[in-house]
């Protein structure tokens, strides 16, 4: 089937997320759509999707103007959608989750679970997609949940398959399964949108590329452009994609952790007896594909969680019985992993969530009073060095870009004297120009002696900051490494592959 | 008022990205442009049913049905009447609530605890905690401020002082609980404020059942009235409470904008996990937010206990309790905001005492009127949420399964 976009305009009030977009996506082809954060690519492929109605423009299906009034029109259509957030029942099976919305039942409402099962195992033979139809969601790896997804829009005949950034949550090895998928999609027929901002991916799978920025199409690309020609085109201007830095002066041990445990509320043990060494002027960068802990370790480093068993030791220390505030008090510097859900107060200036964490110093407060001239007086100072792109400094900070969202928690973090920083996914849903601006600010950070502990499920991250890399599977640092590991390595250790006889133990993978 | 926020889906670009996950309880304060429509609207249905019940309408429209041949005669007959009942209704209300100085007396009478125990009821929104809790609290603060007020002999302004501080005490602490409870187990402040009305009820009947509450020589359930030396002071007619409760509105602002822990409630009432992560302690202000409340709701009673009506009964809280909750919606949960919706309901309230003497309209009315604006005030916003649920549904329409990994 043959998608053409034509003039397609979405405007919310005053701003227009797309303006005139214009796009031919091809039977069997992967289109790329490369674009930063707040670009307009998910404004774009909602309206795809029927989740959006356009301002203006048309939507063709194989030369036939279509108008959707919700997802189900584009399903019926032959429109899907993997969303970046997996829309599943986790307590259903594979089968059960495919045949959700369409069910076929017997008389009298009976569902036809014979039927359902037979599709996955009819489709999943045909795609080269390997699932197990009677497995329950929950129990499977991210990897074929998103198979499941797939799954459940070719069941409804989708011959048009937007993924919207797909291998965020993959290990390295998944990804690779999920481009041999995608080329067994396109081979039958199927196009595929292929929506990512990393352009590795890009010049791997893709078979035309194009760049949206400000809800404009900037140009497009052959997968042979290079890199650095692809972040210009995304950015507007020239990025360095290499953080610059120095051989690491690595000091004293600053941070030391021994025996972290922690279990869930659920009584899952998601962190299993972690010891590590954080040491001044050092980057140690934690890999991991997400969910294996270490959103609960540096939980657990802050005072959010309290470890059930281990010693957290700051310069000597003991500061395991700590809470947040003291944490931050004594020189912990903590950017969360999601932003929106405890870096800032969405409805907050600017000026307030600059200091959220720092308006009870003397600095900014006298006795019970807050001294609202200090307050924005530092308002103005962080603004300019930390180049937030706001109107002022009075704009709620849910009104700003995702990349600006960010730099507000990077600033106010970095904004006083600092023992250790923790920063969790520094970059996630951050501008390439943005990312450049926050690595440089980490680096400096560690050149001024500060340890430095960064969680990152992304490998270019990790590569770009490490000078030494831990690396987390299911609740445990399997292996310690140096930040010249060869990529595949790294992946192998992410994925839960024991190394060759680097770590002490063989119960590693379990 | 502060200055309203723009609103955010309106400039945020990527709804990936978007704003307030809806956990802020102030996303549902309706618009100054939705309040001023609902008061318009109450008043107009308000008018409808004055118009319908009067007696020379009915006499019209019953002629208007018994002659349809006469139409246009009795038709005009019908607005006639129905325009100068509603004016007759509606001039005395007016009249009655600002028309005269003792109107305008009992209007601000009327006004200055419903802005108070607003107060509490806005501060605690702040906070991100739905207050019901103001009549049990007012119940208890009555209580204390009475006993101390009736009990003991102090000399005048030492006396008031020792009552209203008695008062706000009680309201205080009642308050307090709401937030240690909800602080320490996780107690919905909804139910344990609603809770502590009932007890707080019960305790004032079984205080006031024991001979050291209870009037000599009555059968009732009434105390003793309160010492002159307890009662607040009057200038030009009107009790000090009037400008104390301003005082308290400036002083609700300051805490809210100025102060550090203001900026903790506001922070915690938008968003808690960040307020967490940031070191606040989320109990601390709880129950710091609720004492406060407490506190404010028992300003509130001493201006009717120590000012107006002299003795403890069990309806001495009357309905203030329940509009303070509609006072403080209205006032957008701003200080400002609840002063003037304040105002409103007490011109209200003493307008519809005029409209009852001087049109025979009866009082019940303006109970109509205030519970349809608090209707209307309420629809938009429903008809806005309904919009958004519709919008959301769809694509969100399975649960979402959490990105697993480590939970294997």
């Amino acid at each position: 089937m043959r998608l053409e976009i034509k003039g397609l305009t979405k405007k919310f009030g005053s701003f227009t997320a797309n303006d005139g977009i214009d796009l031919v996506i091809e039977p069997g082809e992967i289109h790329c759509l490369l674009g930063e954060n707040g670009a307009g690519k998910s404004t774009l492929m909602n309206m795809l999707y029927g989740l959006l109605t356009p301002t203006s423009g048309e939507i063709l299906l194989d030369g036939k103007p279509v108008s959707f009034g919700g997802p189900g029109d584009a399903l019926a259509a032959g429109i899907g959608m993997v969303h970046q957030h997996f829309m599943l029942v986790p307590v259903f099976t594979v089968a059960e989750n495919v045949m959700l919305g369409h069910e076929q039942t017997y008389g009298g409402g009976v569902l036809n679970r014979r039927a359902a099962r037979k599709q996955v195992r009819e489709l999943s033979d045909r795609y080269g997609l390997k699932v197990d139809p009677d497995a329950y969601v929950e129990d499977i790896p991210v990897g074929v949940q998103q198979r499941v997804e797939i799954l459940k829009a070719l069941a409804s005949h989708a011959q048009v398959l937007i993924l919207d950034e797909p291998t965020a949550v993959l290990t390295p090895q998944e990804i690779d399964e999920l481009m041999g998928i995608m080329r067994e999609l396109k081979a039958q027929g199927t196009s595929i949108i292929f929506i990512t901002h990393k352009l590795r991916e890009v010049k791997a799978i893709g078979d035309k590329i194009s760049v949206i920025r400000r809800g404009k199409v900037v140009g497009t690309a052959e997968p042979s452009a290079s890199e650095a020609e692809l972040a210009e085109m995304m950015v507007g201007r020239s990025v360095s994609l290499v953080v610059s830095k120095d051989h690491a002066e690595v000091g004293a041990p600053v941070l030391k952790a021994e025996g972290i445990t922690v279990i869930d509320p659920r009584g899952h043990v998601v962190v299993k007896d972690v010891s590590f060494e954080a040491r001044g002027g050092e980057i140690l960068g934690i890999a991991g594909v997400q969910g294996n802990g270490q959103t609960e370790l540096i939980k657990s480093l802050l005072g959010l969680i309290k470890p059930d068993a281990g010693r957290i030791e700051l310069a000597g220390r003991d500061i395991s019985k700590h809470g947040p505030r003291q944490s931050l008090e004594e020189g912990i510097g903590y950017v969360p992993e999601d932003r929106s859900h405890d870096g800032y107060v969405g409805s907050f200036s600017v000026r307030e969530n600059l200091v959220l964490d720092l308006y009870r110093s003397d600095e900014f407060s006298r006795g019970p009073a807050l001294r609202l001239d200090a307050i924005s007086a530092n308002a103005k100072a962080r603004i300019e060095e930390f180049d937030i792109r706001t109107e002022n400094a009075e704009t709620p900070v849910a009104a700003l870009s995702g990349g600006n969202q960010q730099k507000v928690v990077v600033a106010r973090e970095f904004s006083r004297p600092l023992k250790v920083l923790i920063a969790s996914q520094p970059t996630r849903g951050v501008d390439v120009g943005s990312i450049e601006f926050i690595h440089k600010r980490i680096v400096a950070e560690r050149d001024r002696g500060t340890a430095v502990i960064i969680v990152s499920t992304e490998l270019e991250e990790i590569y770009a900051l490490a000078d030494r890399i831990a690396v987390m599977y299911d609740g445990r640092i399997v292996a310690t490494v140096p930040p010249d590991i060869p990529r595949a390595d790294l992946g192998l250790l992410m994925a839960g592959a024991t190394p060759g006889g680097s770590t002490d133990g063989s119960e590693v993978a379990s | 008022m502060t200055a309203m926020s723009p609103a955010p889906e309106a400039i945020t670009p990527d709804p990936e990205e978007g704003p307030a996950k809806g956990r802020d309880l102030r996303s549902w304060l309706p618009t100054v442009r939705d309040t001023l429509v609902a008061i318009l609207l109450a008043l107009a249905v308000g008018a409808f049913l004055i118009a319908i019940s009067d007696d020379e309408v009915i006499e019209a429209l019953d002629n208007l049905f018994s002659y349809p041949g006469s139409f246009f005669i009795y038709a005009g007959d019908v607005v006639r009447h129905s325009a100068g009942a509603v004016w007759d209704a509606y001039s005395a209300l007016v009249r009655g609530a600002v028309g005269s100085g003792s109107a305008l007396q009992r209007t601000l009478e009327r006004s200055a605890p419903l802005i108070c125990a607003g107060l509490g009821v806005t501060i605690a929104f702040r906070a991100g905690l739905f207050n019901i809790g103001a009549t049990g609290q007012m119940l208890v603060g009555a209580l204390a401020a009475g006993y101390v007020g009736f009990t003991y002999d102090l000399p005048p302004g030492i006396h008031l002082l020792a009552a209203i501080g008695a008062g706000v005490l009680a309201s205080a602490v009642w308050g307090g609980i709401v937030g240690v409870l909800k602080a320490q187990t996780g107690a919905h402040e909804v139910i344990t404020t609603i809770m502590l009305n009932q007890i707080g009820r019960f305790t004032v009947l079984y205080f006031l059942a024991k001979e050291s509450f209870q009037r000599e020589g009555s059968d009732n359930l009434l105390s003793p009235p309160v010492a002159d030396s307890a009662t607040y002071p009057t200038i030009a007619g009107l009790h000090i409470g009037i400008p104390l409760a301003l005082v308290a509105a400036l002083g609700v602002w300051w805490l809210l904008e100025r102060s550090k822990l203001g900026f903790e409630m506001r922070a915690v009432g938008a968003n808690p996990e960040a307020s967490r992560t940031a070191g606040m302690s989320i109990a601390k202000v709880y129950i710091a937010t609720m004492a406060i409340a407490g506190l404010l709701s028992g300003l509130a009673i001493t201006m009717t206990l120590l000012g107006l009506q002299q003795s403890v009964t069990d309806q001495v809280v009357g309905s203030v309790g329940f509009d303070a909750i509609t006072v403080a919606l209205l006032g957008r949960a701003t200080p400002l905001g609840t002063v003037l919706a304040g105002l409103l309901f007490g011109a209200l309230s003493a307008g519809g005492l005029g409209m009852q003497t001087s049109a025979g309209v009866p009082p019940e009315l303006i109970q109509v009127v205030q519970a349809l604006i608090v209707l209307f005030v309420a629809a938009p916003a429903l008809i806005r949420g309904l919009g958004r649920i519709k919008r959301r549904k769809k694509p969100a329409a399975p649960a979402v399964a959490e990105p697993k990994g480590a939970t294997a």
